[in-house]
């Protein structure tokens, strides 16, 4: 896995931190969860 | 000023330079996808809006909204969908994808703002008008925004990337529907039934979250690559290394073998989703398996929340499998296998299998979300990548088809099955059988799909306006 990009010209500096990348996925990822979590609650229903 | 903010949104300024993390692309995708997949959860709202004057769901007063009436809310919002994703496909591959993703912020949520003043004047075309019209437009541009950027982040493993990005839409109805109830909850004693100031707050939401997107999201200068990737070369006919501009491509038999290959497939899969709650209740009656035994409203409610995981988690594994099996062999599967599935589903349903039942709509399930996220790697594999986001738009048109014609079809055969006097699973298997039908043309079409000739391919590709390396 390459996570860095190599551009081939010049452009600006725009380092990616873990951290940056962790709070990406963290914003997304939350919400996310929770929908699932909240779908797969009602599910359980079905195997009452 | 206005110059700087501006050049903000152009392609320009959203070439990332060295060091950028592609990883980063994804969560910018999700945002946009997690947001306008909301829209599969809009049905949360008709109840409530079907009840604003008399204030009891149970009881509508002879002014409140019908449900056919609040029906055509959805519809225009999935018409606009595909017919924005194909008028705007060009106009996105041309400005890029920051520009595209603001302006799908700005109308899904402002649709619902929009809408929020409809529903406190108890006006219903300026619901059609906000969450229809102008919503559908944000969920059209969104939809296919992050596509093709994506596509090109992640050359090596396409599936993968926009598998993760449709999965988002999936999830969005996960994440819009309990929000919702909870919203209206909250505001239930502010205005009537808690929609109009949950449409508000839902809208800002939606606008904030959109904006992350918006402000992540970057495209790869020109010529970048993955480190060590080596693009395969004639290994497969069906993944081409030339391009097709997307007006060249609406004249190839292959992107109407594709369009099919989508509209059958959606087709089918909303012959499931229209028939799972009340199929599931209906056949698995107290009566077919005993007093105190059979499938309750409740469950048959959790049966559709599983089925919408297995959409959810069949947009990520089907599309990511594809990576390693081919685009054309996946869809074989989803048509082949399906076939096999729905023609199962009404003896399963009237032998009273629940287990088995379950198992094999929860696959349907899976392949019906497959088909979604498969089809823009399939797109790249033929087309190429330089327009696949204005490709993919204009087949999109072929989900605004699906989500009109299936539930038509779907609710014409049941009904009619019904007024012939059958009852539980027997009044669904004209539907099943139907549908497997629907996949049989859908797996002729995918089985003609062969490499896009020569002469439609770009002779000189023109170099995308304004990257980095354009200065």
């Amino acid at each position: 896995m390459n996570p860095q990009s190599t551009p081939t010209t010049s452009a600006p500096a725009d380092e990616t931190s873990t951290l940056s990348l962790a709070l990406a996925w963290v914003f997304v990822g939350v919400p996310l969860a929770w929908g699932v979590s909240q779908t797969f609650i009602k599910a359980l229903a079905l195997f009452k | 000023m206005a110059e700087n903010s501006t050049s903000f949104l152009d392609r320009s300024r959203t070439v990332a330079g060295p060091g950028y993390s592609r990883w980063l692309v994804p969560p910018a995708a999700l945002a946009i996808h997690l947001a306008i997949g909301q829209a599969y959860a809009f049905s949360v709202f008709k109840k409530p809006m079907g009840a604003l004057i008399s204030g009891n769901v149970d009881a509508p007063a002879p002014d409140d909204w019908t449900a056919g009436q609040l029906a055509v809310i959805f519809s225009i919002a999935i018409v606009l969908l595909g017919l924005s994703a194909a008028v705007f496909g060009k106009w996105l591959e041309r400005v890029g994808p920051r520009k595209a993703m603001l302006a799908s912020a700005l109308c899904f949520g402002g649709g619902f703002l929009i809408s929020a003043l409809g529903v406190s004047m108890h006006q219903i075309w300026l619901v059609y008008f906000g969450y229809g019209f102008i919503g559908g437009i944000g969920l059209g541009i969104g939809y296919i925004s992050p596509v093709s950027t994506l596509i090109k982040w992640f050359p090596d493993r396409p599936g993968v990337a926009t598998g993760m990005a449709i999965m988002g839409f999936g999830g969005g109805a996960m994440i819009g529907s309990p929000l919702a109830v909870a919203l209206m909850a909250q505001f239930k004693d502010v205005a009537p039934m808690g929609v109009a100031p949950t449409f508000i707050v839902m809208g800002l939401i939606y606008l904030a979250f959109m904006m992350f997107g918006v402000f992540t999201i970057r495209v790869p200068a020109e010529g970048w690559k993955p480190e060590g990737y080596v693009p395969k070369t004639n290994q497969n006919a069906l993944i081409t290394s030339a391009n097709v501009d997307a007006d060249t491509a609406i004249k190839t038999p292959q992107f109407w073998l594709l369009w099919v290959v989508l509209c059958m497939n959606v087709t089918a899969g909303i012959g499931v989703l229209e028939s799972a709650s009340p199929l599931i209740q209906e056949s698995f009656s107290d009566s077919a398996m005993g007093a105190g035994r059979g499938v309750t409203a409740a469950a048959a409610a959790g049966f559709v929340g599983l089925l919408s995981l297995f959409n959810l988690l069949g947009r990520f594994f089907w599309s990511s499998a594809s990576d390693k099996l081919g685009r054309k062999p996946t869809y074989m599967i989803y048509f082949g296998l399906g076939i096999a599935l729905y023609a199962l589903v009404p003896t399963l349903a009237a032998n009273a299998s629940l287990t088995l039942f379950v198992v094999v709509c929860c696959v349907i399930m899976s392949m019906y979300g497959g088909g979604f996220a498969t089809i823009p790697a399939y797109l790249r594999d033929m087309f190429g990548t330089m327009q696949v986001g204005a490709i993919h738009g204009r087949l999109l048109t072929a989900w605004s088809t699906a989500g009109i014609l299936g539930p038509l079809l779907v609710n014409y055969l049941r009904d009619n099955q019904k007024a012939k006097g059958l009852v539980g699973a027997a009044a669904y298997q004209s539907v099943f059988y139907t549908m497997a039908g629907v996949l049989v043309v859908g797996f002729i079409a995918n089985f003609l799909v062969s490499a896009v000739a020569e002469r439609y391919h770009v002779k000189n590709p023109a170099p995308v306006p304004a990257t980095a390396g354009a200065h």
